[in-house]
């Protein structure tokens, strides 16, 4: 019931500003958005971190730096203070920045990349592969993901990277079947008809015609992966099936969980990274979900 | 050149006993529905052919496996003498620059995500028409043809009306310059005043370009201005097939003539004086089909014959053919003693 | 709340006056003027059908008089709705829900989802008797029935008992009707009813709709794009383009002396069941609905128009009654002057 008038804008005005490169229009679109501003600040806090904690705080994480138990801001030596064994928590999170964005953003992708390829190839043929891949998917569904993340890195040895592809092999069945969806439902659309009466392969129609239509949830969802993945991690950490001897903000707060009541800066503050991480991606992948939405261009 | 070609030409499109079944209930199960059954037709070079039908008839699945987008069952697809429904791989995909589709939909036929030019570049890339540094230009030519201005190119296709959106489909579909182009339902999701503007491009197309129009509508108002010949589809058949005036002036098929009947008359002050056949209930659907003529339930004409056999499409003058019991060799209808069941409103 | 004794209640007082209806809503790029004094009247058991284009503000005609347009970003800006000469804009919310349904009724473009499916088509007309007439459940159960038997639904009895995918689009729209006529309200307003059905089916419901008419006295507001529709339902036809009527009047006089250009593009356009010569040409009208942010200052048709003159493009037409019954708002009418152009049928 659209009796409102058709929101298309007068052509002729629009005309110029279309004209523009498609990276400066997605851009602008970009900027206009406040909190996809604050969420790339964030981001690129957590990138300084990153890059320069290690070298700004060249403080030993996993050395003894003071007594155990310091309370924060009490103690120059030790400013966020110190963990029940006493190790310096800023120092952890100056170096933990490194593991842990990097197997979140990592697990992220693999996630990703799995699950849209599955969810495409099942919404895209349908039929005998869609059958297959669908009953593949609820076959880790129904796998508790933590325990079955715990069986494959106990299979192998407690590395980083075998976390993270862990974590990617158990987490892509959300990100599989919305891919499915998307791509079932715009593969009906006329316009990849229309491409496909030219004589488009399904390769060029998945990835040129359908995916760039499906991208919006689908950002959406892997801003939340990020984050998702972030605490997969802290909770491997704190089980001990995590690298013990790369420092990570998960691992702080798995190893100072049992002391949260006494001691409840060793978890706050790297729970804080945390947060600040992921709330950091979600607002960014919510801004570039606009700026590649033509719908939102020129207004 | 917008005359139709003498009957001894070949015809461009040729289809002959077309049937396309779907499985239902997932692709284990053996239930079939028979969206198309045994359609045969041909068109001739230049000339526009109309295929009418309320919904699930079959008309758009008859234009989907003509385009070889739905994969047909049987029967012959015969593109000016090849068979293009055998067609595989990189022969279809080379044949397909000779037949191009319209759809209905303009807000889905169009990526939105992709400018205007940029859809009717693709389609010259894809069918790779004349050289990669000519096709600017071509893309710009094709642009101005169907009556776009070159400051719109650039425009998503969400910055267009719906018309103009139209236009940018005849553009593509007409990249590869084909010969036969499919129109389904294209001017039915427009206003009247819209519609005309696109029929009237299409005509002009037609005559400047000498396309051939496979026309599929179900308003019989536009199937009359635009087609030269004209095929009635119900449950998947065609029940009655004649030149335009024959169908009009003179329809046979009692299903025809409900359709005629139902069309809302211009002619306000005609209206409730008319002998009308009136049908009771909606369209069945294809899903089971009864054993005789698939208009047998809803028809106020139908005899035991109806109920048990189904009729063919017979031929019964040069031009018209008919799928009715009732109507016998020399094109009586012989229902029309009946008139009591002509008056029955629903 | 003035009672029905402030206005005359003989026959010439209309069932329904819409007066200066004006309604606007606010968008990202400023006020739109959606309608734009929107008047006309209805009587008892007349049909008045309401075209243009999409867009054009006819379904919004029809959500003002309800009362159901979004506040915001809508918002009635002017005007009136009369009733029995009872005002709709003024009553408390509570009183309008009360009329809604009951006394106007509306029913949709697509009857699949005007009807809730996980309720049976018998539950979902009984809840809108059982609402206004104040019926027990089972009593509101049988009128029910009653009124889809009369709507032409077969074994009502039975059918009162399926959801709503049980039933063919022409079932539910069919359904939409006996829900919409429960309360025997003194106007339905029919949104584009038959658009998304079949021919056929369209003209069972056109038939429908026809006798139930006689039958009620109903009053009928016909909104649609489909000059056919208009031809074989309307006795008086409304015009509109860009959030104004344009012209509005008998619907043979409409049909065949359309004095607005537009209404004359309108008529001429659709092939209809016109004989065109092959080759022939329609008759288009050029261009696009205007952007509806500038209020008019001009003729809104002024730019698509074959006619327009300077005037035009500087001030918006007075309307005019160029024969009785007929209004029409165009410069090329400027005064009332009945002798000049269709002499009275």
């Amino acid at each position: 019931m659209s009796a409102f008038p058709d929101s298309a804008p007068s052509p002729d005005t629009a005309a110029a500003e279309a004209a523009r490169s498609p990276g400066r229009e997605a851009w602008r679109v970009f900027r206009r958005n406040k909190a996809a501003l604050l969420g790339l600040a964030l981001l690129g806090l957590v990138a300084l971190v990153m890059l320069l904690g290690p070298t700004l705080y060249p403080v030993d994480p996993f050395g003894l730096a003071s007594q155990p138990f310091t309370e924060p801001f009490t103690n120059a030596a030790v400013p966020l203070g110190s963990d029940y064994l006493g190790r310096d928590i800023l120092a952890g999170i100056a170096v933990g920045g490194r593991a842990t964005v990097t197997v979140g953003l990592a697990a992220a992708a693999i996630t990703v990349l799995i699950g849209v390829t599955v969810g495409a190839l099942a919404g895209y043929f349908q039929g005998w592969a869609d059958e297959l891949l669908t009953r593949l998917t609820e076959l880790f569904q129904v796998l508790p993901s933590l325990l079955f993340a715990m069986v494959l890195v106990t299979l192998f040895s407690p590395s980083l990277t075998v976390v993270t592809l862990a974590i990617g092999a158990v987490s892509w069945t959300t990100t599989a079947r919305l891919a499915r969806a998307e791509f079932m439902r715009l593969r009906r659309l006329e316009y990849v008809n229309a491409v496909r009466a030219m004589g488009a392969g399904p390769l060029r129609l998945m990835l040129r015609e359908v995916l760039p239509n499906a991208l919006p949830p689908l950002i959406v969802s892997a801003t939340l992966i990020v984050g998702t993945a972030i605490l997969f991690e802290a909770g491997l950490s704190f089980l001990g099936l995590s690298d013990p001897n790369v420092m990570s903000w998960g691992l702080m707060i798995g190893a100072n969980r049992a002391y949260i009541l006494d001691c409840w800066w060793a978890v706050t503050f790297p729970g804080l990274a945390i947060f600040v991480t992921v709330l950091g991606v979600s607002l960014v992948g919510d801004g570039l979900n606009d700026a590649f939405n033509p719908r939102l261009h020129q207004r | 050149m917008n005359a139709p070609a003498p009957q001894t030409a070949p015809p461009l499109l040729d289809v002959q006993g077309l049937h396309v079944h779907f499985n239902t209930g997932g692709w284990r199960s053996r239930a079939q529905v028979h969206a198309v059954d045994d359609v045969s037709f041909a068109i001739a070079r230049g000339t526009t052919f109309g295929l009418v039908g309320e919904s699930g008839s079959g008309k758009s699945t008859t234009a989907l496996a003509i385009m070889r987008l739905l994969q047909h069952s049987a029967g012959e697809i015969r593109l000016d003498g090849t068979d293009i429904g055998r067609l595989r791989g990189t022969a279809l995909r080379s044949a397909r620059r000779r037949f191009q589709m319209v759809f209905q939909d303009p807000f889905a036929s169009l990526n939105p995500r992709k400018r205007a030019i940029d859809t009717v570049r693709e389609a010259l890339d894809l069918m790779a028409v004349g050289t990669p540094d000519g096709r600017a230009a071509q893309a710009a030519a094709l642009f101005a043809q169907v009556g776009l201005r070159a400051e719109q190119r650039n425009l998503f296709p969400h910055q267009f009306s719906g018309g103009q959106r139209q236009r940018i489909v005849l553009a593509r579909a007409l990249a590869a310059h084909p010969e036969l182009v499919v129109c389904d339902e294209p001017v039915s999701a427009l206003d009247v005043a819209i519609q005309a503007q696109i029929l009237n491009l299409m005509k002009r197309l037609q005559r400047e370009l000498g396309l051939t129009y496979l026309f599929i509508s179900h308003d019989l108002g536009v199937i009359r201005h635009l087609c030269d010949e004209v095929a009635v589809m119900y449950l998947g058949r065609i029940v009655e097939r004649a030149p335009r005036e024959t169908l009009f002036e003179r329809p046979l098929h009692p299903y025809t003539r409900a359709l005629w009947s139902a069309a809302p008359s211009f002619d306000s002050r005609e209206r409730g004086r008319e002998r009308r056949i009136r049908l009771n209930g909606d369209p069945p659907s294809p899903l089971d089909l009864p054993p005789g003529c698939g208009f047998a339930a809803r028809c106020p004409f139908a005899n035991a014959r109806c109920h048990a056999e189904r009729p063919a499409l017979r031929r019964l003058t040069a031009h018209q053919h008919v799928a009715c019991h009732r109507v016998d060799d020399d094109a009586r209808a012989h229902y029309e003693n009946d008139t009591a069941a002509c008056t029955n409103s629903a | 709340m003035t009672a029905s004794t402030t206005t005359p209640s003989g026959d010439d007082a209309p069932l329904l006056a819409v007066d200066g209806l004006s309604v606007q809503f606010q968008t990202r790029r400023g006020t739109a003027h959606v309608l734009d004094e929107v008047g006309f009247t209805l009587a008892r058991g007349q049909t008045l059908g309401l075209v243009g284009e999409s867009g054009c503000g006819k379904s919004m005609t029809a959500l003002a008089m309800m009362r159901l347009i979004p506040q915001p970003p809508g918002r009635i800006a002017a005007g009136s709705v009369r009733l029995h000469g009872r005002e709709l804009l003024a009553l408390p919310e509570a009183e309008m829900r009360r009329v809604r349904g009951n006394r106007l009724s509306m029913i949709f473009q697509e009857p699949m989802t005007s009807l809730n499916p996980v309720f049976t088509i018998g539950e979902q007309i009984a809840e809108s008797v059982r609402l206004h007439l104040g019926l027990d459940r089972r009593a509101a159960l049988a009128h029910a029935v009653d009124m889809l038997a009369a709507v032409g639904i077969p074994a009502p009895a039975r059918r009162a008992h399926d959801y709503p995918h049980h039933f063919s689009g022409g079932m539910r729209q069919r359904a939409m009707i006996a829900m919409a006529l429960a309360c025997s309200p003194d106007a339905l307003i029919a949104d584009e009813p038959t658009t998304a059905l079949d021919v056929t089916v369209q003209a069972q419901i056109f038939d429908l709709m026809a006798e139930l008419r006689e039958r009620t006295g109903t009053a009928i507001l016909l909104i649609t794009h489909d000059m056919g529709a208009v031809a074989e339902m309307a006795d008086r036809v409304a015009v509109m383009y860009a959030g104004r009527i344009v012209e509005e009047g008998g619907v043979h006089d409409i049909l065949e002396r359309p004095l607005h250009p537009y209404t004359q593009g309108l008529v001429a356009c659709a092939p209809g069941r016109r004989r065109t010569a092959p080759g022939e040409t329609l008759r288009e009208i050029p261009g696009t609905v205007p952007s509806l942010l500038r209020r008019a200052e001009a003729c809104a048709f002024a730019e698509r128009c074959e006619h327009a003159r300077p005037l035009c493009r500087q001030r918006p037409p007075p309307g005019s009654q160029p024969a009785s019954g007929r209004r029409v708002r165009c410069w090329l009418y400027p005064e009332t002057t009945p002798a000049d152009t269709a002499s009275p049928a």
